[in-house]
C-alpha cells in the first residue's frame, strides 16, 4: 500500500508537470496578448510594451515556463495579471466553497444513483425500471443551465424555500446541490442497474435466497458491495471535475467557486489564474482516482491495491 | 496675469444649474444601507490599476482627486483643489488644496501625496493602464522610461499648494486630473499593502471598504469625515459579486437587491418593460459611446474609399437599434451626442442601398466582393454582425461572421493586416472623460494604428493629427466652444474618409427597485456609471 502511494505521488507530479507544459503553452499561442487586455483602451504603445516587461511577458517561452515552474516547487502560483493577487490566496478564498459544493453534490448524485439503480435492477423489465432509466436519461441530457433555472424559479422564487443566490448558510447549498445531483445521478444510477443485475444473477445470491435471507440483507449486504466497485471509481473521477469547478451551476446560484474564478480569467486572458485553476483541477482528479484506488481494495479484498 | 476665469465659470455653471436636475427638487434622505449586484468579481480597487466599468465607479467613491464632475453631468468642478489656476501658455497649472482633508486612515491630504499618487501611476512598476494620461507632464518620458520614479514637472512647495509643469499645452489636462488614476493615495498605505493594495485600499473619498469576501461581497461604509457635507447619502453599499444578471433580476422584483447593475438581459428587456412594475426599474441613460464597425483602409477592397463610403450606405442602423429594443439611436459620426463638438446639422451617410450599389460599381466592384466581419461571441453582438451581413449581403458583399472571445478580436484588430470588419459592440468606445480628443488618437488617429493598438482601421491621417494636436493645445478656457467646434470638425472630415461605420449610440441599462431615489442621470453617470455619492433611498 505504502508503495502504491509513492509510486502514485510521482506519477502524479510527472502528470501535473505534463498538465503545467502543454496548458502554459496553448495559452501562450492564443491570438489574445495579456498586457494588451490589462493596458486597455487607451494606453500608450510605452504603456503596454512597460506592462509587457513588468509581467516578463518580454521573456523568450521557455524562460517563461522555467520561471513559472521555480515558483510552483516554492509554493507559489504565481500573480493574477488582472487582479494583481497572489493566485494562491485567490483559490484558497474559493476553495472551502468549492468543497462544499462537490462534497454536496457528490453526495445527492450517490444516494439518489444508488436508490434509483437498486429499485431499477430489483424491478428489472417492470414499468419502474423503464420510468428510472428513463429519467436518468433525461439527466444526463438535460442543460444544466435549464435545469438550475427551473429548481431555482420553483424553490427559490415561488415558493421561497431557499434562497436564491449565495453562500454561508446550509439552505444556500441546497438548489446548487440538487442541481448537480440530479444531473449526475442519471449516471449512476444506470451504473448501479448494471452492476447489481450482473451480481444478482451470481449463484452466492441465488445461495443466499435459499437460505432464507430476507430481500434487504441480500441486497445490501451481499449484492451491492460488490455492485460499488465502479461507483468508487466515478467518485474518484467526479471529485476532480467538481474540483475544476462547475462554472454554470455557480453562475446561477452566484456560488462562489473556483470555476467563477476561472471563467473570468479566461475572458481577461490573466493566465496565472488559468494555470493555477487548471493545476489545481488536475491534482483533485489525480488525487481522486487515487483515493478511489485506496478504497477499493478495502471493500472489495480480491483487489489487491498494486 | 493667472487665469481664474475657468475657475469662476465652472462654478457659475454649477450654480445656474443646479436647481435644474428633478431630483434636486427633492431633499436626498441621509441613510439607508443598499444591495448592488454584478457578475464579475472586482478586480481590485487599486486607482493606479483598475480600469474597468464596474470598479471605475467604486474607484470614484473610494478616492478624492483634484478635479471632480457634478454628478449626473459631464460638467468638470474642482474637488479637493480649493482653487486653480491656468498660465496664459498653457503650461503652468497651480492648485491650491482644501484644508483639513484627511485620509480614512487618519493622516491629513498634503500636496506631497497628490504628487506621490500621479508618479505612482505612471511609474512603469505599477503596471498602470493609465500611465500615457499624464503625458503632458514634463519628465514624462524619464519616469515611463524607467529612468526617474519623480515627475519634474510636479512640485509641492508647501502642504496646500501643487504645481504642474507641462511640456505641450493640454486642454484636456483637467479632466485628466479627474480620472480615477489621478486619485490620491498615502504612501504608507501603499506601501503597508505590500502589492495589494488593490485589495487593501485607503483613500479620502465618500466611503471606506469595510469588509472584502473574496468571491462574494464588499461592503462600502459613508466616510463620516468627508470633507463635503451631507455626502454621501447611503450609509452603506454592499456588492454582491457571481451574480447572474437574470437571477439578481428575479431578486430585484423581489425586492431583496436595490440595483443589478448588469442591468437587463436583452432576452427580459421587452417583458421587464412592459410590465407595470418593470417600467420604474428601468434605468436607460445616455453614455458616451459610440458602436461602429472599423473598415481596415489596409486591406484590399477597403483601401478604396468609395467601397468605404458604399458600405456606409448600405448598413440599416434602425434595424439594429430594434435587435437592442430601441435601447440606442443611429449613429452618423465617431462623436457621440452627448459629447461637446458633436454636430448636430451633419447628416452622415444616409441608409441607401441603391446609390451604395452605385458607388460600388463606380469603385469596380461591381458584383461585390468577399470579406470578414469580427464580433465578439456573447449575445447580442452575433445577431447585430448577423444583421450587418445581410445589409452588406443587399449590395453583393459577402461577409463571413467571425464571432470569438473579446480578447482574440482585439488581438485581430491590433494585427497588421488581419481584421477587415470589426464590430465594436461588447468593446466599443466609452469616453474616459467627457472631451472630443478622448475618441481620437487611440481609435482614430496615427498613433493607435500600430501592432497592438486600438485604430482598427489603421487609418492615419497626418493632416488630421496635426490639427488634432493644434486642437489639444486650445487650453484657454475661454475657447473651449471654439475647440470643441474644431474637434467636431475634424470628426466630420474623418468621414470623409469613412474609416469606420458609425453605427449606434447605446443607452446603458441599469435595473433599481422603487425604493432608490434620484434622477436616472446618477445611476448612468456619464463619468462613472452609478454614482454611489449622489444616490439615496426614499423617504
Amino acid at each position: 500500500m505504502a508503495l502504491l502511494i509513492v509510486r502514485r505521488l510521482v506519477q502524479t507530479a510527472l502528470i501535473l508537470l505534463g498538465v503545467a507544459a502543454i496548458t502554459f503553452l496553448l495559452l501562450y499561442a492564443l491570438p489574445a496578448d495579456p498586457a494588451r487586455m490589462i493596458a486597455g483602451r487607451s494606453a500608450t504603445a510605452q504603456t503596454v510594451a512597460n506592462i509587457r516587461r513588468e509581467l516578463g511577458l518580454d521573456q523568450p517561452l521557455l524562460v517563461q515556463f522555467w520561471t513559472y515552474l521555480q515558483g510552483i516547487l516554492q509554493g507559489n502560483l504565481g500573480r493574477s495579471y488582472a487582479q494583481k493577487t497572489d493566485v494562491g490566496a485567490l483559490i484558497l478564498a474559493r476553495l472551502p466553497a468549492t468543497l462544499i459544493l462537490m462534497a454536496a453534490g457528490i453526495f445527492v448524485e450517490v444516494v439518489l444513483g444508488l436508490i434509483l439503480g437498486i429499485i431499477a435492477a430489483l424491478r428489472r423489465g417492470g414499468a419502474i425500471d423503464r420510468m428510472v432509466m428513463m429519467a436518468s436519461f433525461v439527466g444526463v441530457s438535460a442543460p444544466q443551465f435549464v435545469v438550475a433555472l427551473l429548481l431555482l424559479y420553483v424553490f427559490a422564487v415561488t415558493l421561497g424555500w431557499f434562497p436564491m443566490s449565495g453562500f454561508g448558510t446550509a439552505a444556500h447549498v441546497v438548489l446548487p446541490a440538487a442541481t448537480l445531483g440530479i444531473l449526475g445521478a442519471g449516471w449512476y444510477a444506470r451504473m448501479v442497474r448494471s452492476a447489481m443485475i450482473d451480481v444478482l444473477n451470481q449463484d452466492y445470491v441465488r445461495t443466499a435466497r435459499a437460505k432464507g435471507l430476507s430481500s434487504a440483507r441480500i441486497v445490501l449486504r451481499h449484492a451491492l458491495p460488490n455492485a460499488l466497485l465502479p461507483i468508487i471509481a466515478m467518485i474518484g473521477i467526479d471529485i476532480g471535475q467538481f474540483m475544476g469547478g462547475v462554472v454554470v451551476v455557480e453562475a446561477v446560484y452566484g456560488w462562489p467557486g473556483i470555476g467563477q474564478l476561472a471563467w473570468q480569467a479566461i475572458q481577461q486572458v490573466d493566465i496565472p489564474i488559468i494555470m493555477g485553476v487548471t493545476l489545481v483541477s488536475a491534482l483533485a482528479i489525480v488525487l481522486g482516482n487515487l483515493l478511489a484506488d485506496i478504497i477499493a481494495p478495502l471493500i472489495d479484498p480480491r483487489i489487491h491495491a498494486r | 496675469m493667472l487665469k481664474r476665469w475657468l475657475r469662476n465659470t465652472t462654478m457659475a455653471t454649477v450654480l445656474a444649474l443646479a436647481p435644474l436636475p428633478a431630483w434636486a427638487q427633492e431633499t436626498p434622505k441621509q441613510g439607508g444601507d443598499v444591495l448592488i449586484t454584478y457578475k464579475d468579481d472586482i478586480a481590485t480597487l487599486d486607482p493606479a490599476v483598475g480600469y474597468d466599468w464596474v470598479n471605475w465607479s467604486m474607484i470614484k467613491s473610494l478616492y478624492s482627486r483634484l478635479m471632480d464632475y457634478t454628478p449626473g453631468t459631464p460638467d468638470l468642478v474642482p474637488s479637493l483643489a480649493q482653487t486653480f489656476d491656468v498660465s496664459p501658455d498653457g503650461l503652468t497649472y497651480t492648485f491650491k488644496l482644501r484644508t483639513g482633508v484627511k485620509f480614512t486612515n487618519g493622516r491629513e491630504l498634503v500636496a506631497s501625496d497628490v504628487k506621490y499618487s500621479i508618479e505612482r501611476a505612471v511609474n512603469p512598476k505599477t503596471q498602470g493602464p493609465g500611465a500615457g494620461f499624464f503625458s503632458a507632464i514634463k519628465g514624462y518620458e524619464d519616469v515611463s522610461g524607467g529612468k526617474a520614479t519623480t515627475l519634474e514637472g510636479i512640485e509641492a512647495p508647501d502642504a496646500t499648494t501643487v504645481i504642474f509643469h507641462l511640456s505641450r499645452p493640454d486642454a484636456t489636462f483637467l479632466h485628466v486630473l479627474a480620472i480615477n488614476f489621478a486619485s490620491v493615495v498615502p504612501q504608507e498605505a501603499v506601501e503597508a499593502a505590500g502589492g495589494d493594495f488593490g485589495k487593501k485600499p485607503v483613500g479620502s473619498g465618500t466611503f471606506v471598504l469595510k469588509e472584502w469576501t473574496i468571491g462574494q461581497r464588499l461592503v462600502f461604509e459613508r466616510n463620516p469625515d468627508y470633507f463635503v457635507k451631507d455626502m454621501p447619502h447611503i450609509n452603506t453599499f454592499t456588492v454582491e459579486v457571481g451574480q447572474e444578471p437574470l437571477v439578481a433580476l428575479l431578486r430585484l422584483q423581489k425586492g431583496e437587491v436595490d440595483i443589478a447593475g448588469d442591468g437587463i438581459p436583452p432576452a427580459k428587456f421587452l417583458e421587464i418593460k412592459n410590465s407595470p412594475a418593470g417600467a420604474g426599474m428601468i434605468v436607460d441613460g445616455e453614455q458616451l459611446h459610440t458602436g461602429y464597425v472599423s473598415l481596415n483602409t489596409k486591406i484590399k477592397p477597403f483601401d478604396n474609399v468609395k467601397v468605404r463610403q458604399a458600405v456606409n450606405m448600405a448598413v440599416n442602423k434602425e434595424r439594429i437599434t430594434r435587435i437592442l429594443n430601441g435601447r440606442a439611436t443611429p449613429a452618423n459620426q465617431p462623436l457621440p451626442p452627448a459629447m461637446p463638438g458633436y454636430d448636430k446639422s451633419y447628416t452622415g451617410y444616409a441608409y441607401d442601398v441603391a446609390k451604395a450599389k452605385a458607388l460600388l460599381t463606380e469603385a469596380g466592384f461591381p458584383d461585390g466582393f468577399q470579406t470578414v466581419l469580427y464580433s465578439t461571441n456573447t449575445d447580442p453582438q452575433p445577431r447585430i454582425a448577423q444583421a450587418i451581413q445581410q445589409d452588406l449581403a443587399a449590395i453583393g458583399v459577402k461577409a463571413e461572421v467571425r464571432a470569438l472571445a473579446q480578447s482574440n478580436v482585439i488581438a485581430a484588430g491590433g494585427t497588421e493586416g488581419e481584421a477587415p470588419m470589426i464590430w465594436s459592440g461588447g468593446m466599443a468606445w466609452i469616453a474616459d472623460f467627457p472631451d472630443p480628443s478622448n475618441f481620437y488618437g487611440p481609435i482614430l488617429g496615427c498613433s493607435g494604428a500600430v501592432a497592438g493598438g486600438w485604430n482598427w482601421s489603421w487609418y492615419c491621417n497626418a493632416d488630421l493629427d496635426k490639427r488634432a494636436v493644434a486642437a489639444d493645445s486650445m487650453s484657454d478656457p475661454a475657447k473651449a466652444t471654439e475647440r470643441a467646434a474644431v474637434w467636431g470638425k475634424i470628426f466630420t472630415d474623418i468621414m470623409a474618409d469613412a474609416p469606420w461605420i458609425p453605427v449606434i449610440n447605446e443607452r446603458r441599462v441599469v435595473a433599481k427597485s422603487p425604493r432608490m431615489g434620484g434622477s436616472d442621470k446618477i445611476y448612468v453617470d456619464p463619468t462613472r456609471v452609478i454614482n454611489y455619492d449622489a444616490i439615496y433611498v426614499k423617504q
